[in-house]
């Protein structure tokens, strides 16, 4: 029977904050991030309720109503809120659709990436030596070319089309995230919980995934919220140049591209899907930096 | 001859450690050929300062690391050479407690799952007999049953420290290497956990070594001391015969340099000289020569040996001279 | 007339409304050329109280006190300017890991040269190679061998103890009364700790500096101090010179405290320890702080809080102080135990 002595008593008469909580009252401080995250999770409603809530299909056109200006433009009707472009769709609907194609390059990617990164990190901290050179010259080689210009290479190697494009988008963030990884993993590989999981027979495998790597997390994270935005940019330009998604598949960057001829003739097509990614971008941003002050501090404790 | 639980012969261990880019590797002797016998039940103290080695020696204990040269047997088993399968068969003899109660529970796992992890590992035990040895070793530590699911944050240090006890313990050690356990608590929460480190070893039997710097926690809780300087043995015996009639001139430095708080207590206090040598260019001969009051000729050429005097033994060239 | 005389002194934290008192009402005084250790486990406020003491205690901190004299001036009201210019002066301050506390970016002469162009002589102020020859100095007299190399060493070249003789010569560059030591010695060895604790007592001595030894080492303040306060969850609980204080406690807690050290137990016995843990700042008890832990505990502790009784020169915070014999006096009786949170 334990001693009274040993027996403790209560800290206090309720738990003290788990952790998830404890982070949301971090992240609810910051009013960028709670923008951020509005933000975010109206274009994710946008994109899951897309059929609902777009007035037209995306790809119909209408071929009484090439360029028709936005509603409140002289010239323009509340059929086409935002107009219409050269071939007669609205614009608004495509851009609806849009989103969800945007949120899905973004998704993909990123998670191809990350899951590849982290394990390539993971490695690369866990063994240093060569295998650690290897990796790391590998990523510096790929950080050595402009994103751009790796993007287009892959492409190039693959065939235009969303999927390859998302699969070159991969690859070009994939050296950010082996590089956090590693770096986290080196970080948290010395120090004594992680002996003491060796001392109780953790095996390697053990080791990496289920003992360093849920303290590597926070980093990675709001790497992955930034990269969100990142890719969306990516797929745009790879989009714009004609390399990414094929007409006539309502992604932002391509409708740039399609409408560039008419920037001062009708100035609406261009800058509409220009906006979104815009705003898609900017809320990533913000919910990143939300994400990453809330979650440092802890880093540092 | 009884065999020791653990017994270390010779035991070595050196780090090679980069000097810059165009110079060779240097040499740490961090463990230098070092030999001791702990049997069942018995506390052994190893004492000595930073870059004794203490610290090594408890990672060479716990089979994180292989030695370098010598020999370290765990139940009459050779661990330093032991393969993957021996190795995994030993683990569950020896386990740790770290010094410092912040660093050594893993921040993102809850209590409970830390507690089951050395059984999901090492048995095939199922979920709930899991939980079950989880929650009875919290019981005796200590610990309130809600704390199962909280994560170490929330608890301060010396409940961090019973729940690394209970964690060492879940696998029912017969050796458990303890690091400093005490070493970052209060005087209070101190002897809290001492008084739980003894009972559990009076009720489970096992062996303690404890790596400490603290000469009064040794001597309230050891039964033989060790002391290292410079990764070698410099005096080892039974606790009574080192601090009532130490022989080494480093041991007595070491007890003269503890505050005491009864006058009585307090030996001749002369501070002792000059720092620890750098472990990559130890002086030659004996590595305490040069801030020791006796030394002579012959200490800054030859490596004393570590040899019997009374019940004791010491490294020391002038050892019988000086004790007579 | 004490060098510093603190009488009152408060530091909240939280809200005006809910306050958390990290340090409730403490009167310290201490002479020139005195020693004062100041003991006390975590969350007893004891660091604070130094902090406060040098104006450190940022927002949301909040320092009240009756008032602060030193060397006849009252620290509470005068400006903040006029704060810098005594503190970093007249006091000093050393805290507990040197080589947390020296910025590792430059070298120890430019650390110490930087202290000198601030608060030296007039001299000092404006020529370097004046300020390079008393940083030499300096390093000659806390002991550092090979002086002169050492100058141009990066903190992270020196040892810990290394580090922390450069962080006193810092400290006493500018000749203060009153030196603040906070943990000094407890992340050295224990043969370095010697050697530090013995050069500050004799600078002490040779400058006739007042010293505060904040610590949690009971023996060190037993063999280094000429008085001792004891703080617990941020008040003062007794006072009182030592030796005599070690050897007849008069507050409980000392006495549990003293009974808990391995030095006062028989050896491999079980040690008298301490049920519970430092009241945090959510389960504050109302009456004596120490009454759920305490082993003579009676209702009048759990109801009223106790003030500061006794002479000026031994004082206890309790209902029922302790005599020689260790028992409590005062017309204490012994009540059933009373089980309130099983500690």
């Amino acid at each position: 029977m334990p001693d009274a002595t040993h027996v403790l008593k209560m800290e206090a008469p309720t738990a003290p904050p788990g952790p998830w909580r404890e982070f949301w009252l971090s992240f609810s401080r910051s009013r960028g991030a709670m923008i951020g995250l509005g933000l975010v999770v109206a274009l994710l409603l946008l994109a899951v309720f897309a059929e609902v809530v777009a007035p037209h299909p995306p790809n119909e056109q209408y071929r009484e109503s090439f360029l028709t200006p936005p509603a409140w433009a002289e010239g323009g009707s509340m059929r086409f809120i935002l107009g219409t472009d050269p071939v007669g769709r609205d614009i608004l609907s495509r851009i609806i659709y849009g989103t969800r194609l945007s949120l899905l390059i973004g998704l993909i990617s990123v998670v191809i990436s990350l899951s590849l990164g982290v394990v390539l990190g993971l490695v690369a901290g866990y063994f240093r030596g060569l295998t650690e050179t290897v990796i790391m010259r590998m990523m510096d080689v790929m950080l050595a070319l402009p994103s751009l210009l790796l993007a287009i290479a892959v492409v190039a190697i693959l065939g235009p089309g969303l999927a390859n494009a998302m699969y070159a988008i991969a690859i070009v963030l994939l050296p950010h995230y082996v590089r956090l990884a590693r770096a986290a993993v080196i970080g948290e590989a010395g120090k004594e919980y992680v002996a003491s999981s060796r001392i109780a027979g953790a095996g390697t495998m053990r080791i990496m995934f289920n003992t360093i790597l849920p303290n590597c997390t926070a980093p990675l994270i709001v790497q992955a919220t930034l990269g969100f935005s990142t890719a969306i940019l990516d797929a745009a330009a790879l989009g714009f140049l004609g390399l990414g998604a094929q007409p006539p598949t309502p992604e932002w960057g391509s409708m740039l591209a399609s409408a560039l001829e008419f920037i001062q003739r009708a100035p609406w097509v261009v800058t509409f899907p220009g906006l979104a990614i815009l705003i898609t971008v900017l809320a990533f941003n913000l919910m990143g930096d939300g994400l990453r002050d809330a979650l440092d501090p802890k880093l540092k404790r | 001859m009884t065999v020791g639980l653990l017994e270390a012969r010779a035991l070595t261990r050196h780090y090679r450690v980069s000097l810059g880019m165009f110079r060779p590797k240097g040499l740490v002797r961090a463990l230098d050929g070092v030999s001791f016998t702990l049997r069942e039940g018995e506390t052994l103290a190893v004492v000595g300062e930073s870059g004794c080695g203490k610290s090594t020696l408890a990672r060479q204990v716990t089979m994180i690391e292989r030695p370098t040269s010598g020999q370290l047997l765990l139940d009459g088993q050779d661990a330093g050479t032991a393969n993957a399968a021996l190795r995994k068969r030993l683990r569950p003899l020896v386990q740790m407690v770290f010094q410092n109660p912040f660093a050594s529970l893993n921040p993102r796992k809850k209590v409970g799952t830390l507690l089951m992890e050395p059984l999901a590992i090492n048995t095939t035990q199922s979920s709930t007999e899991r939980q079950d040895a989880a929650r009875a070793m919290m019981d005796r530590v200590g610990l309130r049953p809600e704390h199962f699911g909280r994560y170490p944050h929330m608890f301060s240090g010396g409940q961090r420290q019973r729940i690394a006890v209970a964690r060492a313990l879940m696998l029912h050690p017969r050796l458990v290497v303890a690091d400093e356990p005490v070493s970052a608590l209060d005087v209070s929460i101190q002897a809290q956990v001492l008084n739980l480190l003894m009972d559990l070893q009076q009720e489970m039997g096992i062996a303690y070594l404890f790596v400490s710097h603290n000469l009064q926690v040794v001597r309230h809780i050891a039964d033989a001391v060790l002391v290292m300087y410079l990764g070698k043995t410099v005096e080892e015996g039974p606790k009574a015969t080192i601090f009532a009639r130490p022989a080494h001139p480093y041991t007595r430095a070491l007890l003269a340099s503890t505050p005491s708080l009864s006058a009585a207590g307090r030996g001749v206090r002369v501070p002792l000289t000059g720092e620890l040598p750098s472990p990559l260019n130890p002086p030659g001969g004996c590595a305490f020569h040069k801030r020791c009051p006796h030394a002579i000729p012959r200490c800054a050429t030859e490596v004393p040996l570590l040899a019997p005097l009374g019940n004791s033994r010491v490294a020391c060239h002038r050892a019988e001279e000086l004790n007579a | 007339m004490a060098l510093l005389d603190i009488a009152g002194l408060t530091v909240e934290f939280g809200t005006e409304k809910a306050p958390f008192k990290a340090v409730d009402g403490i009167d310290f005084a201490i002479d020139a050329g005195e020693i004062v250790g100041v003991v006390g486990e975590s969350g007893s406020g004891k660091t604070v109280t130094a902090l406060a003491l040098m104006g450190l205690i940022d927002f949301p901190g909040r320092v009240k006190a009756r008032s602060i004299v030193f060397a006849g001036r009252d620290l509470a009201t005068i400006s903040d300017r006029e704060r810098r210019a005594l503190v970093g002066k007249d006091i000093a301050m050393i805290f507990q890991d040197p080589l947390a506390s020296l910025n590792p970016c430059f070298t120890v002469a430019f650390q110490l040269m930087e202290t000198l162009r601030i608060h030296g002589t007039d001299e000092e102020r404006h020529h370097r190679a004046v300020r390079r020859a008393r940083a030499l100095s300096l390093l000659e007299q806390v002991e550092i061998p090979d002086a002169a190399a050492r100058l141009d060493a990066f903190p992270h070249q020196l040892s810990g103890g290394m580090a922390q003789r450069v962080m006193i010569a810092m400290a006493i560059a500018c000749n203060p009364r009153l030196l603040i030591a906070d943990e000094p010695t407890t992340a050295l060895d224990v043969t370095v700790q010697a050697q530090v604790l013995a050069l500050l007592t004799r600078l002490q001595r040779e400058r006739n500096m007042a010293l505060i030894l904040i610590t949690h080492d009971l023996a060190l303040v037993a063999e280094t101090a000429h008085r001792v306060v004891v703080m617990y969850a941020g008040q003062e609980v007794e006072t009182g010179p030592v030796p005599g204080v070690f050897e007849t406690p008069r507050h409980p807690y000392t006495q549990a405290l003293l009974a808990a050290l391995p030095e006062h137990n028989e050896d491999n016995e079980r040690l008298k320890s301490i049920p519970g843990m430092v009241p945090g700042q959510h389960d504050r008890p109302t009456g004596c702080l120490l009454s759920p832990r305490c082993t003579y505990a009676v209702e009048r502790c759990r109801r009223d809080m106790p003030a500061m009784t006794g002479s000026a020169d031994r004082r206890v915070r309790c209902h029922f102080p302790l005599d020689a014999a260790g028992l409590p006096t005062g017309g204490w009786k012994h009540e059933a135990a009373h089980v309130e949170n099983p500690a």
